[in-house]
């Protein structure tokens, strides 16, 4: 028996947040909604302290589908993490408005979704958090009731539809050649079976956690979402489901067996991914939108590990590594997105840095870091990607990620440049200090994480439950 | 030791950011303090230099960084790195001294530039691939900004320019860093346990491969042809001190790269690419000096015959990877290119700085202005001169002890690098006719009320082109320094 609720705390804590946060939301007037904040906050620190005393423990397998590792550790600590920051950084925005407690709620919802969903070793578990992760994201896009918002949360909703849909008949394939819907089991049944069908099985799971993580064929959504839906909602679709999809998907194609060329389908998705994302944001003047498609081609370099996964040591702690350097770097982007409401294009970000000096140094780090130059948090992240796909026989993606990297830093400069010449005096928007708190503290997280990767890089090794 | 020759610049640095309501007087003089604080400090290390027995470092300190992929915080010197040292604090204080009348964010540029001495020391000192990379990277950062903040006409053109070439070529480096780092076993990041493995030994394509990775790297920040075309709108538009920086220091990042990274750790792919490099060499100088005497404006020349002085140095290296030539020519040739960078940075630097005072004046670069300036500005003219003659390698200055060295060097390893003397012959014309053009004649064109050169700015300038006649006149010390270093260097690559 492997029955132990105790284990789930974190998950527990999320969910009870997300239902009393949107009760008491339910009771409570207008210009107390703080309350539901406050719970939201309560349980994600709760969360957060469950899943800090986890980490490092022993590895092993609970109610047969949900794997305690250091996978599940670092995923549960970074996806409370982004969360609270999602929320710091929403504060300002969110704070009075009708939906207040509701955005709370799903946040909590969708969050608990990306935990499960990297955690589960059942395809079953797997479908249904990936149903618990998205759903939550129509209602966030479409929260900012405007008709761009209104355009993005359908585009969200017919492609995920559809994408589920392909993850539900993959699911379905798997189980029907493989025997079980259970990962240890699975992976004795599929290594007997017709080839053909693992593959369509396969190709249907793929598309469903691409789509959830925002890589092609799953995009298309990323950039309308990113710049319609509001900023809270944007930083955590970019963000945390992410986090969910891409240790996922590094967990089902451990069970693969070898009939099926997967690694070069995951890096030739990943090659398309970074290229087509760094591509489209050449052109972007809106900076949502630019940052919509710049998550895009970070998608492409997280995918890197997963293709070589079981055939480099240094797969899984470089994935976790990446993620958590990625999830913090983003979230500073936004945070200065947020602490600046005023400003949407490129050209509206002129003269910015001589008028808020930290949220400009913020800015500069967080840009500089997506890039990846040393000595921030992508840097290392993407050096240790990029040794660990070489070592699995990628040494090629490797020249395409490192070209990629070049192409990429043309737009990030496109907004760095005019945010750092002198302009036009900065109009005086409404102070967000919340947003400004949060861009600064994850800045400068930004620059530790870069700096102390020693200490982190020693929570990110272990091996997967199962 | 060089804990705090790296890291105070990067301290004052951040004190200067983040005081805002300075004055302007204290930023400029405090920039100067630290500066001359930072050369007491490195004449200090030299005094307590001590050639290390058996091409080991000086003043080693290693403390883990990323213990996960083997790297640390490794820093070191020997005779290679502790002259590019020195040269750094020199060229830095020279800046901090000439830019006292700078009235555009002193405050801010100083700290920019505290922060790329920093980084510049830093990359002199790792002995770890990932931190030379870190601090490599840092100083592209920091030149973009000090180009785009500062300069003038298309600065901003320029300075993106100059980023995404270089950061291509600072990917190519660590594409190949990566690459090191797998074929050692152990896996590390350990420059002299790299060195002292040889990693890629065995297998000759992936070897290749990964030197052209680092090459190209190397190649694009030195620059040599064909990856030099960043630099000349970099120069042009860059300000005196950023120019100055650019091409006495950062420049220098490159070419280290060969003698401390490419040629010890991949000895095998070097000696098969020496014929390569040796020919990028002699293109790079012929080609440099040829395009630098096409020119009218001052500043592109003197950009133009950087890439003719680097070239020397790519000359040097490559003829060091001959095996068939002696030992002695090739340690010769090692010694020459080291002396070239101290040297290139010395006067170039002060080229730089004078070509700067030009547009400080008049707002023009074009040799066409001007006419006659040694009468209304006899100092000025003075100092052009000597930096022009130090520069095409007149005997008694540094730049011919270098060339000498070189050449004498390389041609006794290959007689091909002979083809590459025209270079000298036509960086000699290009610089007389310049010096015709700008000082002699009757005062003409924007000649006429010429400032001459202040105070601040003649001990600048004057410090740099002493510092080559001194090495010019007395190179015993730098070379007693250098030659045992070059000696580990050609052992290292003829494995």
């Amino acid at each position: 028996m492997n029955e132990d609720p105790l284990a789930l705390l974190p998950e527990i804590a999320l969910l009870a947040g997300a239902v009393l946060s949107l009760l008491s939301g339910s009771f409570l007037p207008r210009r107390r909604q703080w309350v539901a904040r406050l719970i939201a906050v309560a349980a994600l620190l709760t969360a957060g302290v469950g899943a800090a005393l986890t980490v490092g423990g022993p590895t092993r397998t609970v109610f047969d589908a949900f794997a305690l590792d250091a996978a599940n550790g670092i995923v549960r600590l970074v996806v409370v993490a982004a969360t609270l920051l999602v929320i710091g950084l929403g504060v300002d925005e969110l704070a009075g408005t009708t939906r207040e407690s509701e955005t709370y709620a799903l946040l909590l919802l969708s969050a608990l979704g990306a935990v499960v969903v990297a955690s589960t070793t059942d395809l079953l578990v797997l479908l249904v958090s990936f149903l618990l992760g998205s759903i939550p994201l129509y209602g966030l896009i479409g929260m900012a009731r405007s008709p761009g918002s209104a355009e993005a949360a359908l585009k969200t909703y017919l492609l995920g539809a559809l994408f589920g849909i392909l993850l539900m008949l993959g699911i379905t394939v798997l189980y029907g050649v493989g025997g079980s819907t259970s990962y240890g089991q699975l992976a004795a049944g599929l290594r007997n079976a017709p080839p053909a069908a693992v593959a369509a099985g396969v190709v249907g799971v793929l598309a469903g956690l691409l789509f959830k993580a925002g890589g092609v064929p799953g995009h298309f959504w990323v950039p309308d979402a990113t710049q319609a839906a509001g900023t809270t909602a944007s930083a955590f679709l970019t963000t945390v489901p992410k986090v969910g999809a891409l240790v996922a998907l590094y967990r089902l194609v451990m069970v693969l067996p070898g009939s099926v060329d997967w690694p070069l389908l995951v890096a030739v998705l990943a090659a398309l991914t970074m290229t087509l994302g760094n591509l489209a944001a050449f052109a972007q003047t809106d900076v949502r939108r630019l940052l919509g498609w710049s998550t895009v081609s970070q998608v492409g370099y997280l995918l890197l590990p997963v293709a070589v996964a079981g055939r480099s040591a240094q797969a899984l702690p470089s994935l976790l590594l990446y993620l958590g350097c990625y999830a913090v770097t983003n979230l500073t982007a936004f945070a200065v997105v947020a602490a600046l409401p005023r400003r949407r294009t490129l050209e509206e970000y002129q003269g910015m840095a001589a008028g808020h000096r930290w949220l400009g140094a913020a800015l500069l780090l967080s840009l500089l870091s997506l890039v990846g130059t040393p000595p921030t948090a992508v840097f290392i992240g993407k050096l240790t990607v990029f040794s660990a796909a070489w070592d699995g026989g990628f040494a090629w993606l490797v020249v395409v990620a490192a070209a990629n990297t070049v192409a990429s830093l043309f737009y990030y400069l496109r907004w760095i440049a005019p945010a750092f010449r002198g302009g036009p005096a900065p109009p005086a928007g409404e102070r967000r200090p919340f947003a400004a708190g949060a861009a600064v503290l994850a800045g400068g997280s930004v620059l530790a994480l870069g700096l102390a990767a020693g200490l982190v890089s020693s929570l990110v090794e272990g091996p997967l439950a199962g | 030791m060089l804990g705090p020759i790296v890291f105070l610049p990067l301290a004052a640095a951040a004190v200067l950011a983040a005081v805002r309501r300075m004055p302007d007087g204290v930023a400029r003089w405090s920039w100067v303090a630290v500066t001359v604080a930072e050369l007491a400090l490195v004449s200090v290390a030299i005094a307590r230099y001590d050639t290390p027995a058996g091409g080991g470092l000086a003043f080693e300190q290693q403390v883990p960084w990323i213990p996960s992929v083997n790297s640390s915080y490794h820093v070191g010197v020997d005779g290679l790195s502790l002259p590019l040292v020195a040269l750094t604090a020199v060229v830095f204080c020279a800046c901090a001294v000439y830019a006292l009348r700078e009235d555009r964010r002193p405050r801010a540029q100083a700290a920019l530039f505290l922060f790329l001495q920093s980084v510049c020391l830093g990359v002199f000192v790792a002995q770890d691939l990932i931190l030379f990379f870190v601090f490599f990277d840092l100083s592209i950062v920091g030149m973009y900004f000090a180009i785009a903040g500062w300069g003038h006409g298309n600065a901003a053109r320029s300075a993106l320019k100059f980023f995404l070439y270089t950061f291509m070529g600072s990917l190519a480096l660590l594409v190949g860093f990566i690459g090191l780092y797998l074929a050692a076993d152990p896996h590390t990041f350990d420059i002299p346990e790299l060195a002292a493995a040889a990693p890629l030994a065995d297998s000759p394509v992936v070897g290749g491969l990964v030197l052209a990775a680092v090459l190209v790297g190397l190649a694009v920040k030195t620059p040599t042809v064909p990856f030099h075309t960043w630099l000349p709108p970099a120069h042009t538009d860059a300000s005196a001190v950023g120019s100055a920086v650019l091409a006495g220091v950062l420049l220098k990042l490159g070419t280290y790269g060969f003698v401390r990274i490419a040629m010890p750790l991949l000895p095998h792919a070097w000696q098969g690419w020496s014929w390569v490099i040796l020919t990028i060499g002699i293109i790079s100088v012929l080609y440099g000096a040829l395009v630098a005497l096409a020119q009218t404006n001052v500043k592109r020349m003197i950009a133009y015959t950087s890439v003719n002085h680097m070239g020397y140095v790519v000359v040097g290296v490559g003829a060091a990877g001959i095996v068939s030539g002696g030992a002695q020519a090739r340690e010769l040739a090692v010694t020459g290119a080291v002396t070239q960078m101290v040297s290139h940075g010395l006067i170039t630097a002060a080229l730089f700085l004078l070509a700067g005072l030009l547009q400080d004046r008049t707002g023009s670069y074009d040799m066409a202005d001007y006419g006659g300036l040694a009468k209304p500005a006899p100092r000025y003219s003075g100092l052009f001169a000597v930096a022009a003659f130090a520069s095409l390698g007149l005997p008694a200055f540094s730049g011919f002890i270098a060339e000498f060295q070189v050449f004498t060097g390389s041609i006794g390893a290959t007689w091909i690098a002979a083809l590459a003397l025209p270079g000298i012959l036509i960086t000699a014309a290009l610089f007389l006719r310049a010096v015709q053009r700008l000082l002699t004649g009757p005062t003409a064109g924007r000649s006429g009320g010429f400032a001459d050169v202040g105070v601040r700015e003649g001990v600048a300038i004057g410090g740099l082109l002493v510092l080559a006649l001194v090495i010019g006149v007395v190179p015993g010390p730098l070379l007693d320094l250098i030659t045992p270093a070059s000696q580990t260097v050609v052992d290292l690559v003829s494995r």
